[in-house]
């Protein structure tokens, strides 16, 4: 890696990102949309690399999506998920490190059930490192496509009001939309009940709704979390359907706003919990164009930690091979 | 009969009975034999060069997990004495919590003879409360205390049941031994890995309220007003703690508290970058429960100052953070990270460090030593006040090498440890 990357060596959230390089990212992804346009949707930019997907927790869409992003950057790509791999048989993630190490592998991108796995992996390969997904702490891609599709639909992040609802406390996307959202200049608010919130998260810098309503009339767009459904039986909620009462986007909310609310959504979607039908395959819904640009983030990121100029990232589209 | 001992030209400093002042200290057949100017030199004594270091009784620590048995590779009675030793520790109390738990007098039996035969620091046993901690029944003191333990604690995991508490603190009066409490609120801990608040909201790690530790702290010192028995609260680690056992003490209720080297110097912070080592049970917390825990050693709200030395081995820490084990050895570092944290900066004097580190837990725990009377145990420990080094966990003398100091240069080095008369412990 050269000492000129960008990004550095990692990608392990959106908290150590300065604004410049987020905004970097999601400049660098808007050539690389294109290319998922085309018929041929393959370019040679990472011709001969190789990415090693790292699932230690199912994600079949951000697995998907990051494959997808590899391929059409032409890189080599192995997957590995708990499933029936040694990582099920009881492998340390220092093990796991040690092998990769070994293969001379040239990045890893790490979905993880722990918080900060994908740091200690980083601190101990010498790999490229991308966090898919630690624990309860960050999601950059997930963040960074976010904030891609905001960006697309109102041409701006500064001074834009997002307010992320529902479980924050256990949301590794709320924390990276959090910080990512904050570093471009929006404001920000979290909605939902505040056993679902932490304890500490007026200290972050957000404002903090108890009532979806107050959201609703509040928010330029609304990044709406999925409700893990185990949150119920462990008692953070009473029910589902106090949830979708209290909580729930519905249409007769949104009809009430005094503007037209975006709907963002991580998915997958507990349809009739958190968010309803209408909501979702409404005219203000993004949620598809969010899983488009999120193929075109992951590709920016690899390009860019892969050691890509930003400024060729336009004639990589063409066609230039790797960088 | 072993060779008499002469501490020379030293700091002699012993607050049990207000001595501060360059002396002599001549130790003989296991206890001390003179202390003075001109108290004589016997032809055949070992002479210990004290010039310019503090002489004082020997450390007591109270709390530390030896491992054995059950992971005598992690650490083993004899490396854990050898260790104490190392740090100016004359004495050690070995919590129960091995494999299998120390609930019975053969088990304490077991501790006893390895004490003996590792020939460093004493070891003490502390019994199980409960039948294999297990929460249910009493385990037998009696029977315990006759065989050497010197207190009885479940830690590791708190007391959950009041009851079996106010038992415990009860039957214990008839041997006059402490309670050792583990304070934590099992369902409000659960699945804890640091300290709940900005930090774990922003790290993604579950947070331990400082509730859960006070809730557990008042229940007990409101079942030790109950029976009048004796409650130590182990580790304590808040601000409301502090005001729990304040409260307490005002009432005239017997409950005495520890704290621990960690607690006095570290915070949450420590965590960022999910440091293992830094993840201990109760966790770091906050600058303001630092500087009200230094207060509190200094008023003697704390009574007294105990590691919670806990080994553990490198592939257990060299993990996720939420999974690997909680604790950081202490013995080697928790002379030098109190005079760094609280004589340094100037929160108490060498005198208040020897009462907390030596007078106090000897007096409070009943065993022998915490100080340099004519007639008492020659348990001494020699420091030099104002050394600097580097804490290199590869010379630890414990197994374990788990601490948040390494690297770090600290102040204060343990030069020279004595117990019953003889040096087990020379810096070289
Ligand atoms: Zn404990
Ligand atoms: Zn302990």
């Amino acid at each position: 890696m050269t000492a000129a990357a960008p990004l550095g060596k990692d990608l392990l959230g959106l908290e150590p990102l300065s604004g410049e390089q987020i905004s970097l990212i999601l400049d660098t992804a808007e050539p690389f949309k294109e290319i998922s346009e085309r018929a041929i949707k393959k370019v040679p930019t990472l011709r001969g690399s190789t990415v090693v997907n790292l699932f230690f927790e199912n994600s079949t869409r951000t697995r998907i999506s990051f494959e997808f992003a590899e391929k059409r950057l032409s890189a080599d790509t192995v997957n590995v998920s708990s499933s029936g791999s040694s990582v099920s048989k009881g492998e340390t993630l220092v093990d796991t490190a040690r092998n990769l190490e070994a293969m001379r592998i040239d990045m890893v991108v790490i979905r993880h059930g722990s918080s900060g796995a994908a740091k200690f992996l980083a601190g101990r390969i010498e790999s490229n490192v991308i966090n898919a997904g630690d624990g309860m702490h960050e999601h950059p891609t997930q963040g960074l496509l976010d904030l891609l599709t905001l960006r697309d639909h109102f041409k701006r992040i500064e001074g834009l009001r997002v307010c992320i609802c529902g479980d924050v406390l256990h949301s590794r996307v709320a924390r990276s939309n959090i910080w990512g959202l904050r570093k471009l200049g929006a404001e920000v608010a979290v909605c939902g009940p505040r056993s679902l919130m932490p304890n500490a998260i007026d200290e972050m810098g957000v404002t903090v709704f108890s009532r979806i309503e107050e959201a609703i009339e509040w928010a330029d767009a609304l990044n709406i979390l999925r409700l893990q459904l185990e949150r119920m039986t462990a008692g953070y909620i009473p029910s589902l359907r106090e949830y979708n009462r209290v909580f729930g986007v519905t249409r007769e909310r949104l009809e009430r706003a005094p503007r037209d609310v975006l709907i963002l959504h991580p998915g997958p979607m507990n349809r009739g919990v958190e968010i309803d039908s209408d909501v979702a395959d409404g005219p203000h819904s993004v949620i598809l164009p969010q899983v488009t640009n999120g193929v075109a983030v992951r590709m920016a990121v690899l390009y860019l930690l892969s050691g890509g100029r930003p400024e060729l990232a336009e004639s990589a589209k063409a066609g230039k091979g790797a960088p | 009969m072993t060779r008499p001992v002469l501490l020379t030209g030293g700091r002699v400093l012993d607050p049990s009975q207000q001595m501060d002042g360059v002396a002599d200290v001549l130790l003989v057949d296991g206890a001390v034999a003179a202390i003075g100017r001109d108290i004589g030199r016997p032809d055949d004594a070992q002479t210990v060069d004290c010039a310019g270091l503090i002489v004082s009784p020997g450390f007591i620590d109270v709390h530390c997990h030896l491992r054995e048995p059950g992971r005598a590779d992690v650490e083993t009675i004899a490396s854990g004495a050898r260790a104490a030793a190392a740090g100016g520790f004359t004495a050690v109390c070995a919590m129960p919590n091995t494999d299998p738990v120390i609930d019975n007098p053969a088990a304490v039996g077991f501790v006893v003879r390895q004490g003996l035969r590792a020939g460093a620091a004493r070891v003490y046993p502390i019994g199980a409360i409960s039948v294999g901690q297990r929460g249910e029944a009493l385990a037998e003191f009696g029977e315990m205390v006759d065989a050497g333990a010197i207190g009885v604690s479940d830690d590791g995991k708190p007391v959950v049941s009041a009851q079996l508490m106010r038992t415990a603190l009860e039957y214990a009066r008839t041997f006059q031994i402490p309670v050792i409490d583990h304070c934590e609120e099992p369902t409000l801990a659960a699945g804890g890995a640091m300290n709940e608040g900005i930090v774990s909201a922003r790290l993604g790690l579950k947070g331990i309220p400082d509730e859960a530790e006070e809730i557990m702290a008042i229940r007990d010192i409101l079942l030790a007003r109950l029976t009048r028995g004796h409650v130590h609260l182990a580790h304590m680690s808040t601000k409301g703690s502090v005001e729990l056992i304040r409260w307490g003490k005002d009432r005239g209720i017997n409950v005495t508290a520890e704290v621990c080297p960690h607690h006095l110097s570290l915070t949450e912070e420590a965590v960022e970058g999910y440091d293992t080592n830094a993840k201990m049970n109760p966790p770091l917390r906050t600058a303001e429960d630092v500087e009200t825990l230094r207060q509190a050693v200094r008023d003697g709200t704390i009574d007294l100052v105990a590691t919670d030395h806990a080994p553990h081995h490198y592939d257990e820490k060299e993990r996720e953070f939420q999974n690997a084990p909680n604790g950081i050895v202490g013995l080697e570092t928790a002379l030098s990270v109190v005079v760094d944290s609280l004589v340094v900066p100037g929160h108490i004097d060498f005198g208040t460090l020897v009462d907390r580190m030596s007078c106090s837990p000897a007096r409070l725990f009943g065993l022998p030593g915490g100080t340099l009377r004519v007639g008492s145990p020659a348990d001494v420990t020699v420091f030099d006040p104002a050394r600097r080094w580097t804490v290199d966990p590869d010379l630890f003398l414990s197994k374990g090498r788990n601490t948040p100091y390494a690297g770090m240069t600290l102040t204060g080095r343990t030069i020279c440890t004595v117990v019953a008369g003889q040096v087990v412990y020379t810096l070289n």
